[in-house]
């Protein structure tokens, strides 16, 4: 009872410096890096989401970047159609919109989270690295659905019933509360019997199995649960500007992602966090060279692996740098 | 039901294309478990060759005389993208996927997935994004037959894929090279210690498949007239599926998982609406996923600890 009394004091704590620094930010930045720094939130929910699957579980999504559009097009969709029910029953203050703005990003979370299923169930039964394949396929398949896609725009994109375009929901206090949330959310669940069960599955698989851990439905919990997360980045990242469109979710967003997390290590929250302000920083700086970036990056993806393959940090966190890093485990092969 | 015959015919040269990409794949992960990311690029490369090789044979002369390009020099051009095609395949082996093959599971797929994305950028970059136009390397001859229009490109597609997968069945089961490589699918270790070079068989294997996908590249480009830089993407994926649908290390099962896609593609495209060609190959891998993932002529092996 204390210890959560406790907890919730510290929450309540991060919320206001939160808020606190939300007024900084905007006195004190350009409109340009503000929308910089509210990128690098969006990249940062991605980079912990995607991690729980990709480096914490050891299965390789890289098509993250249509969860995203599921989630961004349902909160878009959510959000245009339950405001005015909303506005009438609350008023049209701020807190209304906060109301409305943050049960859209629960249904961008709840729709990227059943298509996460949906994609999971079958391809995660089996071992090997058929996600890989499965969700390179989703990622191309749902860009595709949604260039279709009368209602919400098809080509042109979504931009809701008002002329203006999505209202601006986002803004720095409720990226960097979600950040948090999340951040908080996948840190415990890693460091739960759960998590501990997700690393044996990715250490190795037949072993867990072994030990009695439901491998295929702790898998697909924690895809569902990372696709959740990506719904959510997709419904902040939609408000940020006028509408949602196809091309936003390309696949070069999804390997994005991947080089978020490789970058500061796989199985590293931290270092999730580091690789998706690193992405948001580095896309700025290379906005000039656009076509060199994606040969940048397959490179940097390549040498690291051949190089570092653990990333930055390993898989240690970084108030753990102290400690030495576990070494790179490998599988008894051909026992 | 000329409708119909003519989507068979269609779907069965463009299947065609798919098996002889698809079995790059299987062979690949027939030996390393690896799925080599990089081998629809590969083919992309091999139609790029195909598609300078022809501009140096002086095409373009021939083109503005209205004459056709003589068959030699069009063998000429699909053995040097073979040839190119298998060089890239071996240095991309040696350069990414050798030194991580003992690493633990995830590495080698990172790797496979970067240097698919690098070839991919690399050849906008050296290629141009823009789609190009592909050299008419054999010109069209349409005839009837039962009142369904079939083209020499579309036979000779065929014919082609048809007789370098039977030069590659004869090869895995009648040479020393061959036999190494069924050895290396059995069992890597086993075959280490029966003294094979597993290197130069796994290099072979690389060659092999990378020449293979050269020479869907080429067909590729006669099919459909134009090529671009990312054209090695949704055909990779779907010659994947193909290798997964007749069973992913059996080199018969990626011929007919090949044409079963190519099929399946045409049909949908026939029958409900092009825009869902691409789709159908991604619900055919769910289901068969779903259903049996073993694949139609794949062989179920038992996990052990």
């Amino acid at each position: 009872m204390r210890r959560m009394l406790l907890r919730s004091a510290v929450g309540v704590v991060v919320l206001i410096a939160i808020y606190g620094l939300g007024f900084g930010v905007e006195a004190g930045f350009t409109e340009y890096v503000q929308r910089i720094i509210l990128l690098a939130g969006v990249n940062i929910i991605l980079a912990v989401g995607l991690n729980l699957i990709n480096g914490t579980t050891g299965q390789f999504s890289i098509g993250h970047a249509g969860f995203m559009a599921v989630g961004a097009y349902a909160a878009a969709f959510v959000g245009v159609k339950i405001a005015p029910g909303l506005h009438g029953l609350l008023g049209t203050g701020s807190v209304a919109d906060a109301v409305v703005f943050n049960l859209a990003l629960l249904a961008g979370a709840l729709f990227a989270g059943i298509s996460g299923l949906i994609v999971g169930m079958p391809s995660l039964r089996l071992r090997g690295d058929y996600l890989a394949v499965v969700t390179l396929g989703f990622g191309e398949i749902i860009r595709i659905l949604f260039n279709n896609a009368t209602f919400l725009g098809a080509a042109t994109g979504y931009f809701g019933d008002s002329p203006s375009g999505l209202p601006a929901y986002t803004t720095f206090f409720w990226v960097y509360a979600w950040v948090a949330a999340i951040v908080v959310l996948i840190h415990n669940l890693t460091f739960s019997q759960t998590g501990r069960s997700l690393i044996a599955i990715r250490e190795d698989e037949i072993a867990a199995e072994a030990m009695a851990t439901p491998t295929t439905r702790l898998k697909v919990t924690a895809f569902a649960i990372s696709a959740a997360t990506a719904g959510i980045a997709g419904g902040l990242f939609a408000h940020m500007q006028a509408g949602v469109r196809p091309e936003d979710f390309r696949f070069e967003k999804s390997i994005d992602m991947v080089v978020m997390i490789i970058v500061g290590g796989l199985g590293s929250i931290s270092g999730a966090v580091l690789g998706g302000i690193f992405v948001a920083v580095s896309l700025e700086l290379m906005r000039d060279l656009q076509q060199y970036r994606l040969v940048l990056y397959a490179l940097l993806l390549v040498v690291i692996m051949l190089v570092r393959p653990q990333g930055l940090l390993g898989n240690r966190e970084l108030y753990q740098l102290a400690r030495k890093p576990k070494p790179p485990s490998t599988p008894m092969e051909g026992m | 039901m000329t409708q119909f015959l003519q989507q068979i015919i269609n779907g069965l040269s463009l299947g065609s294309i798919y098996a002889l990409i698809a079995l790059g794949y299987t062979m690949v992960y027939g030996i390393l478990k690896l799925i080599n990311f990089a081998h629809g690029e590969v083919f992309m490369v091999g139609a790029y060759t195909g598609y300078y090789a022809a501009g140096a044979l002086g095409i373009a002369a021939f083109e503005e005389r209205h004459q056709s390009f003589p068959l030699y020099l069009a063998l000429l051009v699909l053995i040097a993208a073979m040839a190119a095609a298998a060089l890239l395949g071996v240095l991309i082996e040696l350069f990414a996927y050798r030194p991580v093959r003992n690493a633990p599971r995830l590495t080698p797929l990172i790797t496979a997935i970067g240097m698919s994305l690098f070839l991919q950028n690399a050849a906008m970059l050296v290629f141009s994004p823009n789609p190009r136009r592909y050299p008419a390397v054999l010109s069209e001859v349409r005839f009837e037959l039962f009142g369904v229009i079939v083209t020499n490109i579309k036979l000779t597609i065929f014919v082609v894929a048809l007789s370098l997968m039977l030069g590659l069945h004869l090869f895995v089961q009648r040479t020393w090279t061959g036999r190494a490589m069924r050895a290396l699918s059995f069992n890597i270790d086993a075959a280490k210690l029966m003294g094979i070079d597993t290197n130069r068989v796994i290099r072979s294997t690389f060659a092999i498949g990378s020449a293979l996908a050269a020479a869907g590249g080429i067909l590729f480009g006669l099919d459909q007239i134009t090529i671009n830089p990312l054209m090695g993407v949704l055909t990779g994926l779907k010659a994947f599926v193909a290798a997964v649908l007749g069973g992913i290390g059996s080199i018969p099962g990626a011929v007919v998982g090949g044409l079963l896609i190519g099929l399946a593609e045409q049909l949908t495209a026939g029958y409900l609406s092009p825009e869902y060609r691409d789709a159908i190959t991604f619900v055919i891998l769910i289901l068969i996923l779903l259903l049996k993932p073993e694949g139609l002529l794949g062989v179920v092996r038992v996990e052990k600890v």
